[in-house]
């Protein structure tokens, strides 16, 4: 670039890194149009990363707030910011973003296609996800407009009305938190959509149905529930916006609207997404866990008819959110029945789980450790699940703190541990270099000791009486000294995440280099090369089982004979 | 703040064993929580002190004992698991004999929880019932409960006033049953009315009437507060429910019902509190003040507390409370009136007559 | 680690074209939208505050109904003789498929005209005016959506770039069509049978 003409000072030294700049926006912009689904995997992941370091900041800084009685390091105002921006960003921008990823990046390879169905919707709804992130935030900076210093929204996560309505919202706050989840919706559909198409047409020859990973099966459940979930989702949030801008009356209360029929409409999506967060990740328990005890997956066609019985019962169980809003008592009953429901099929799993370890020789890599304290934590959630299914506890347990420690476990214990059992398994597939093994034990026990001090312990001011989102407390109602526990217990996940980012970090320069099937597995993925190439496979794979490497590694004893 | 006695030994009549353990652990928890003086928290859901409260917690158990079991069966074939199926340094490079599954076993682990859920769903049930549907005796009290940003308005129907903020119910035992009916509304956003050691949550709902219930039987203060998220002061709106014995509660209910004291002694600060917008939010029963947004204060001095509970009720908390209704409740709806120092202190000599 | 074992012999594998499982699944994502909408048309009929009631402001629009419906008919026989490569008679039937869609359009407009000028009913009035703007608005924007997918197809069509390998595509907006139709007909029910 500079020629000799150019004989300015400094020229010399500014050179190689205007260079280095433009190569580093070719990068950038080599991302920003890609279309590739293991790309666009990636970007999904880390983008839910960052969102996760944002979202745990807010919840360490709550965490400081409760750690003693009648702590003043936060506003009440800034509290309540910072809860439903936990909420908000935890469920959309870090959870669904990250499912997405994985189930981007790895339905493809699993079902031996070279890319999405609908490599352009995928990249749209990317896009939108990652719009729908800044619009939230954007409300620090722009939300309440005239008053000068931004706000963001303090309404909760789930935004119960008439809160979110303008005589109680005032500023603009309140319209980022709607207009995010909206495009942010919009995004996942689109997603949801793409899934489908993939799964159902995008498999390569030989892979009938029934041959499908249950990964692949366990996505397009989640698929179909998101569909089902974000569309009332985003009905509620245009009612919400033409109540706000349009001066409509659908929550006015004063105009004879309903509050609880925005809840309904809320848990209508709320609950099923639960589900389209786990069941994700019961896919990676029920890939990681025949691995590592060298079993095939017990009871495969039960693992299917049980997830598609979650997702259908998943979708009338909404209302054991709203036990206390003064249902009569056969509704109530309905809710309890249906919710108790769920607890079936997801029995029949922790038992198949639990079968296909029964027998197999364990080998206790990262990737099974974060697959056994899931599946630990996850009975435990589901327990005290069904405590909250009984309606008449649940009149004194919800919205308390033994309802937060109830679906932390769920998401933290269960899908978040799933995740990192997962960041173990594939991350070798997805940079070709492994994960160092020392460092991982070092994240799983500190994650593990953090996550259990913080969330068994918070159980007990729920049962002792203390409501959620409440930014202070009186001494002497038996609170203090659980509330300190869990707040140490934050500190110690923080050092347990920060091990698992520089483990990434150091491993994807100076990894071990991983091969393409370094845990000697049997799914399709493990037979590209690690990264795969941008097509994913050089010849379109056949298979005739579910476990295709395995008939490949034992040609003698292929299970082609047995399904 | 604390309301001693009737805590574990209030729970039902039959106790098996394991009952007992499990009230130790929880008397040994509890303990712990104290602060230093070993007294339970005040505010437990395993202390209940009122029929509603007494069958969620006998469900409650229930539930418990059955999680308890299923918990220990399944971590107990998690950890034999883990144990016995371990890679050992021993084991050669095979693979273990492939299984893939068995209708059979499959069956067996369907049918017991189905069995778990139908006793489960069956009991809940009836206690929804009991519960919910409770018919309404005809000597039994009514209050009806209006939840505001951010405290309580309690109106007597049957004796005709208003009070705020502290609850006050009569004791109900067997021989002389006495409950009262709490007819639940809201004048902005949701709230919800949360006493655990009387009964559940039940929400109170703008353009909507909900309805709970309690009983008391042991006279004393009983806590809680909102549990539905409803604004910037959600942490701070507490709620004390007084029950006290039925000639007490009767005494109070002739002092309510008389209009305010006239003590001609704080004249001025009664004309301050009169033609400032005092009066646009507060009632002060035989005064020109009706006010409707903000505490009934015409018997402001009976009550224990101010600002719905958060600190005691004084001469020097009133005052500043009405000079910077901030510096005590950020975010409260309650407007700093900026009066001069004379016209707070004649303010807050008024009202400390309202007795 | 090569490809996996291709020693079996090639047999026939099909499996649904993705383009018609994509668009089901949009349909599918659509109705659950409209459900909530519907519901909440259905769940406050009667309880406005204050009037006007649908029954003194609305008027049944039988004709623009019509039209719709027809308009799923022509879309129909368009792509029949599209699959015939009867290219005219295809662009034949879905330029009135489009003039169809576009009186059904331009017919709610004026009676949205009607209501808010002359009768002074608006979004804002009461909760009959917020669900009704929203549902019926709901859909006139799906109308719209649809519109604007006939208007770039009939202009390709007259451009001769509409052939028969096209058919298949061509089809799949015909479904999407056909969903906004079906959508009318439970928006009708709800709006003009059982809500008035």
């Amino acid at each position: 670039m500079a020629s000799d003409s150019l004989p300015l000072p400094g020229s010399i030294a500014l050179t190689p890194s205007q260079e280095g700049s433009k190569a580093w926006l070719e990068t950038v912009h080599e991302w920003v149009i890609t279309v590739d689904h293991k790309r666009l995997g990636l970007m999904y992941i880390g983008y839910a990363l960052l969102f996760l370091v944002i979202g745990g900041t807010e919840a360490t800084l709550m965490r400081i707030q409760l750690a003693h009685p009648q702590a003043t390091f936060l506003s009440p105002q800034v509290f309540n910011r910072m809860f439903t921006m936990h909420g908000t960003t935890m469920i959309f921008f870090v959870a669904m973003p990250i499912v997405f990823g994985f189930g981007n990046y790895l339905v493809p390879l699993m079902i031996g296609a070279r890319d999405m169905a609908f490599p352009r919707l995928n990249a749209f709804s990317f896009w939108m996800t990652v719009f729908g992130g800044l619009l939230l935030y954007f409300s620090f900076v722009g939300g309440d407009g005239l008053y000068g210093a931004g706000s963001a929204p303090d309404v909760g996560w789930f935004a119960y009305a008439p809160l979110t309505a303008t005589a109680f919202s005032r500023g603009h706050s309140t319209d980022y938190w709607a207009l995010a989840l909206l495009v942010s919706g919009i995004g996942s559909i689109g997603a949801g959509v793409n899934f489908i198409a993939t799964i159902l047409s995008m498999r390569c020859q030989g892979m009938a149905l029934g041959k499908m990973p249950l990964l692949a099966w366990m996505n397009l459940v989640m698929a179909f529930l998101v569909l089902f979930a974000l569309g009332p989702l985003t009905a509620a949030q245009i009612m919400l916006m033409i109540d706000r801008y349009l001066g409509g009356h659908f929550f006015d209360t004063q105009a004879g609207g309903s509050a609880v029929i925005w809840m309904h409409f809320f848990w209508i999506f709320g609950h099923p997404e639960v589900y389209v967060l786990v069941i994700p990740a019961f896919a990676f328990v029920s890939e990681i866990i025949p691995v590592f005890s060298r079993k095939a997956m017990f009871g495969y066609p039960a693992m299917v008819a049980a997830t598609v019985g979650i997702a259908f019962v998943s979708l009338s169980v909404w209302a054991h959110h709203m036990f206390t809003v003064g249902m009569p008592s056969y509704g109530n009953a309905f809710f309890v029945l249906t919710t108790m429901v769920v607890g079936i099929p997801t029995g029949i799993k922790i038992f198949n789980w639990l079968g296909t370890m029964w027998g197999g020789k364990i080998r206790f890599a990262v990737p099974m450790m974060f697959c056994i304290a899931f599946l630990f934590q996850f009975l435990i959630a589901g327990l005290t699940g069904i405590m909250l299914a009984t309606a008449p506890f649940d009149w004194q347990l919800s919205a308390s703190y033994f309802v937060v420690a109830h679906f932390h476990y769920v998401i933290v214990g269960g899908i978040l541990f799933a995740l990192f059992g997962a960041f173990y398994y594939w991350f070798p597939k997805m940079t070709g270099r492994m994960l160092d093994e020392t460092l991982g034990k070092w994240h799983f026990w500190l994650f593990l000791i953090g996550f259990h001090l913080t969330f068994d312990f918070m159980h007990v001011p729920g049962l002792l009486g203390m409501p959620r989102r409440i930014y202070t407390y009186e001494p002497g109602r038996g609170w203090d000294i659980w509330n300190l526990i869990c707040t140490i217990g934050v500190f110690f996940q923080i050092a347990g995440v920060l091990v698992f980012v520089f483990n990434m970090i150091r491993s994807y320069y100076r990894g071990t280099p991983a091969g393409s099937d370094p845990w000697d597995a049997w799914t399709l993925e493990w037979s590209t090369s690690s990264p795969p190439p941008a097509y994913n496979f050089a010849k379109v794979p056949v298979v005739r089982s579910r476990r295709p490497l395995w008939d490949l590694k034992h040609p003698e004893d292929p299970d082609w004979k047995y399904e | 703040m604390q309301s001693r006695g009737q805590k574990l030994e209030s729970s039902p009549k039959r106790q098996p064993a394991w009952q007992v353990a499990a009230a130790l652990l929880y008397a040994a928890a509890t303990a712990l929580a104290g602060p230093g003086n070993g007294s339970a928290s005040p505010t437990s859901v395993f202390a209940p002190g009122s029929t509603p409260a007494h069958s969620i917690y006998d469900i409650s158990i229930f539930v418990l004992e059955i999680s308890a079991a299923i918990f220990v069966v399944v971590a107990g074939l998690l950890a034999y698991a883990v144990v016995k199926f371990r890679q050992r340094r021993s084991d050669d490079e095979t693979e273990p004999s492939q299984v893939y599954g068995s209708n059979q076993i499959e069956m067996a682990w369907t049918v017991i929880p189905v069995l778990i859920v139908v006793v489960l769903f069956l009991s809940t049930a009836q206690v929804i019932h009991r519960v919910e549907d409770a018919r309404r005796p005809p000597g039994a009290i009514d209050v009806t409960v209006v939840g505001h940003q951010f405290w309580w308005e309690y109106r007597y129907p049957q004796f005709g006033f208003t009070s705020a903020n502290e609850l006050h119910v009569p004791v109900s035992n067997a021989s002389d049953a006495m409950p009262t009916f709490l007819t639940l509304l809201s004048a902005d956003t949701d709230h919800s009315f949360w006493v655990p050691r009387l009964a559940g949550k039940t929400d109170l709902i703008p353009n909507r009437t909900n309805k709970t219930w309690v009983n008391p039987e042991q006279p004393g203060l009983y806590l809680g507060q909102c549990s539905q998220y409803c604004g910037t002061q959600h942490a701070l709106m507490l709620l004390r429910v007084y029950v006290q014995p039925r000639e007490e509660f009767d005494r109070w209910v002739r002092e309510q019902q008389q209009p305010a004291t006239l003590d001609p002694s704080v004249a001025e600060g009664r004309r301050v509190f009169e033609t400032t917008a005092c009066i646009n939010c507060h009632t002060v029963r035989g005064t020109v003040a009706d006010g409707r947004f903000g505490p009934d204060l015409t018997h402001l001095m009976s009550r224990e507390t101010l600002a719905s509970g958060i600190i005691s009720n004084n001469a020097a908390n009133l005052r500043l409370w009405i000079h910077d209704p901030d510096a005590i409740k950020p975010g409260s709806l309650m407007p700093a009136m900026n009066l001069s120092d004379p016209e707070l202190d004649q303010v807050t000599a008024y009202l400390l007559t309202l007795h | 680690m090569g490809t996996i074992s291709a020693t079996i012999p090639e047999t026939p594998w099909t499996l649904p074209s993705k383009g018609r499982v994509g668009i089901f699944s949009l349909i599918a994502a659509e109705s659950a939208i409209f459900s909530i909408f519907v519901v909440a048309y259905i769940y406050y009929i009667g309880k406005s505050l204050t009037g006007p009631t649908p029954r003194q402001v609305l008027e049944v629009p039988i004709f623009d109904t019509i039209c719709l419906l027809s308009s799923s008919i022509t879309i129909h026989l368009a792509l029949s003789a599209l699959h015939k490569a009867k290219t005219g008679v295809f662009r034949a039937y879905w330029f009135a498929t489009l003039a169809l869609g576009a009186i059904f359009l331009v017919g709610t407009g004026q009676d949205w005209y009607r209501l808010i000028y002359k009768e002074g009913f608006t979004i804002h009035t009461n909760l009959a005016g917020t669900t009704y703007y929203s549902l019926v608005g709901l859909h006139a924007s799906h109308v719209t959506i649809g519109l604007i997918g006939l208007t770039i197809v009939m202009l390709l069509a007259l451009a001769g770039k509409v052939k028969q390998e096209h058919a298949e595509r061509c089809e799949l907006f015909s479904y999407y069509w056909h969903f906004v139709d079906a959508v009318w007909v439970v928006v009708f029910t709800v709006v003009y049978i059982i809500g008035r």
